[in-house]
C-alpha cells in the first residue's frame, strides 16, 4: 500500500510528465488559455492514462515480453515480440481516445464543443504513449502499481496545465515585451516552473 | 514512385516554397507549436539532437509519401488510426536501425525515439497537407517541416552543450591544449543541463525570431 502511494506521489511531483519530461507539451501550450478548458482536457488525460497504462501493462506482460507467450504452450517460451511495442500500444491508445470522445460527446456536449480538435489530439499526446513506455521501461511488478502510476502521471499533467492556464489568465494584464507575448513568455514561464519542480527531485519516498 | 506530372518541373517555384516556408516563416516549433514534446528532452547535447532530427526527417518524408499515396482510399473515420500505423511503422524501422548501428545513442535517447510516433508535427502535417496532396509535394512538405524542426533542435542542443558542459560534439572547447578558461575562473552553467533550460532557450529563440518577423506578433 505504501509503495502504491509513493508511486502515485512520485508520478505527480517528482516525475511530473510536463516539468520533468516535457511530455504532452503541444496540447499543454495550445489549450492552456483558460482554466476551464484545461481542466476538462486534464480530466480526459487522467481518464485515458488510467485505462491505457494498465491495458498496455497486460499486453506487455502476456504478449510482448520475451517468454510472455508461454501460456499458449511451452514452444513459445523464446518468442520475443518487443519490437511490436509501439504499434500495439498506439492502437490501444487510439481506440481508447475514440471511446472517450464518444463518452464526452454524449454526457457533456459543452465540454465537447470547447475541446474541439484537441480531443482527438489526445491520441498524439506524448504523455499518454510516454506513460505506457515508461511503464514498460521501469517494469512494474503488479497491475496495481501500473494503474497507480498511470493515474498519478495523469494527475500531475492536470496540475501542470491548470497551473499554467491560471498564470496565463493573469499575465494578460501585464506588460510583456511584444515579441515575447503569447508563446514565448509561456515557454519561459514553463521553464521557470520546471526549475521550481526540480526541488522535488531530491525527495526520496 | 512516379509522381512527377509532365507539366510541372520537379522543383517548380511552388514546390521550392513548400520546402522553404517551414524553415523560418512557418517554422513548426516557433510558429505552428507542433512537435515540442520529444524535442526538448533530447537537446542536452549536440549529438542526440542531430540524430533525432535525422530520424524525424526520414520518418516525416516517407510517412507523408505513404499517406499521400493511399489518401483516396482511406475512409475519413479511421484516418487517425491509419496515420498512426504508418508513422509507427516508420518509427519502428528507424528504431531498429539505431539499435543495430548506433547502440550508445539509442540507449541515450531511450523512449524518445518511440515518442517520435506521437510527435504532433508528423501527425499534424499528415492531417494538414499529405491527406490532400500528391506524393511529391507531400514529400517536400514533410522534409521541409522536418528541417525546420531539426535546425531549432540543433541550435538548442549546441547552446545547451556549450554552456552546460563546455563541449561541442564532445570536444572540450573551454579546456584545450592552447587555452584553459577554467583557470581564469570560468564555470559551466549547470542549469543548462537541466531540462527546464531547454524551454528557456526556445523561449529566447522565439523572442529573437519574432522581433525579426513583426507579422508573427500575437496578443497575450
Amino acid at each position: 500500500m505504501e509503495e502504491l502511494f509513493s508511486i502515485f506521489v512520485k508520478g505527480i511531483f517528482i516525475e511530473n510528465m510536463i516539468f520533468a519530461y516535457f511530455l504532452g507539451m503541444c496540447s499543454y501550450l495550445a489549450v492552456s488559455r483558460t482554466v476551464n478548458t484545461s481542466m476538462g482536457l486534464g480530466l480526459a488525460v487522467i481518464f485515458v492514462l488510467g485505462i491505457t497504462v494498465p491495458v498496455d501493462y497486460m499486453l506487455n506482460k502476456y504478449v510482448l515480453q520475451e517468454g510472455a507467450l508461454t501460456w499458449l504452450g511451452p514452444q513459445f517460451a523464446t518468442v520475443d515480440l518487443t519490437f511490436l511495442t509501439f504499434i500495439l500500444f498506439i492502437a490501444v491508445i487510439a481506440s481508447m481516445v475514440q471511446l472517450v470522445e464518444m463518452i464526452i460527446e454524449k454526457f457533456s456536449p459543452t465540454l465537447y464543443a470547447n475541446l474541439g480538435i484537441f480531443l482527438p489530439l489526445i491520441a498524439v499526446n506524448c504523455a499518454i504513449l510516454g506513460g505506457s513506455l515508461f511503464m514498460q521501461e521501469r517494469a512494474y511488478d503488479t497491475l496495481g502499481q501500473a494503474t497507480v502510476f498511470g493515474l498519478g502521471s495523469g494527475v500531475g499533467w492536470l496540475l501542470a496545465i491548470v497551473a499554467i492556464a491560471a498564470i496565463r489568465e493573469k499575465i494578460r494584464y501585464s506588460n510583456v515585451p511584444a515579441p515575447l507575448r503569447g508563446l514565448g513568455i509561456t515557454y519561459i514561464i514553463t521553464g521557470l516552473m520546471g526549475i521550481a519542480f526540480m526541488s522535488f527531485m531530491g525527495i526520496k519516498i | 514512385m512516379d509522381p512527377m506530372n509532365e507539366k510541372e518541373p520537379l522543383f517548380s517555384p511552388k514546390n521550392v516554397r513548400l520546402l522553404k516556408q517551414p524553415l523560418v516563416k512557418d517554422n513548426p516549433i516557433t510558429v505552428q507549436v507542433l512537435g515540442i514534446c520529444s524535442a526538448l528532452a533530447v537537446t542536452v547535447k549536440l549529438e542526440p539532437s542531430v540524430v533525432i532530427s535525422l530520424a524525424v526527417i526520414v520518418v516525416m518524408g516517407f510517412s507523408n509519401v505513404m499517406m499521400s499515396i493511399i489518401r483516396n482510399i482511406t475512409p475519413p473515420r479511421i484516418r487517425i488510426l491509419v496515420m498512426l500505423t504508418i508513422i509507427a511503422f516508420m518509427v519502428v524501422m528507424v528504431d531498429q536501425v539505431l539499435k543495430a548501428y548506433m547502440y550508445d545513442v539509442s540507449r541515450q535517447l531511450s523512449v524518445f525515439v518511440g515518442l517520435i510516433i506521437t510527435n504532433c508535427i508528423i501527425m499534424g502535417r499528415l492531417e494538414a497537407f499529405a491527406i490532400a496532396n500528391k506524393p511529391w509535394p507531400s514529400f517536400l512538405d514533410g522534409v521541409g517541416n522536418a528541417f525546420g524542426y531539426g535546425w531549432i533542435l540543433v541550435v538548442v542542443g549546441f547552446f545547451r552543450e556549450l554552456l552546460g558542459s563546455g563541449t561541442i560534439w564532445d570536444i572540450n572547447v573551454i579546456e584545450t591544449p592552447w587555452w584553459n578558461l577554467y583557470e581564469l575562473g570560468y564555470q559551466n552553467n549547470g542549469l543548462m543541463i537541466l531540462p527546464p533550460a531547454a524551454l528557456i532557450v526556445v523561449g529566447v529563440i522565439i523572442w529573437v525570431h519574432r522581433s525579426k518577423h513583426k507579422e508573427l506578433l500575437e496578443d497575450n
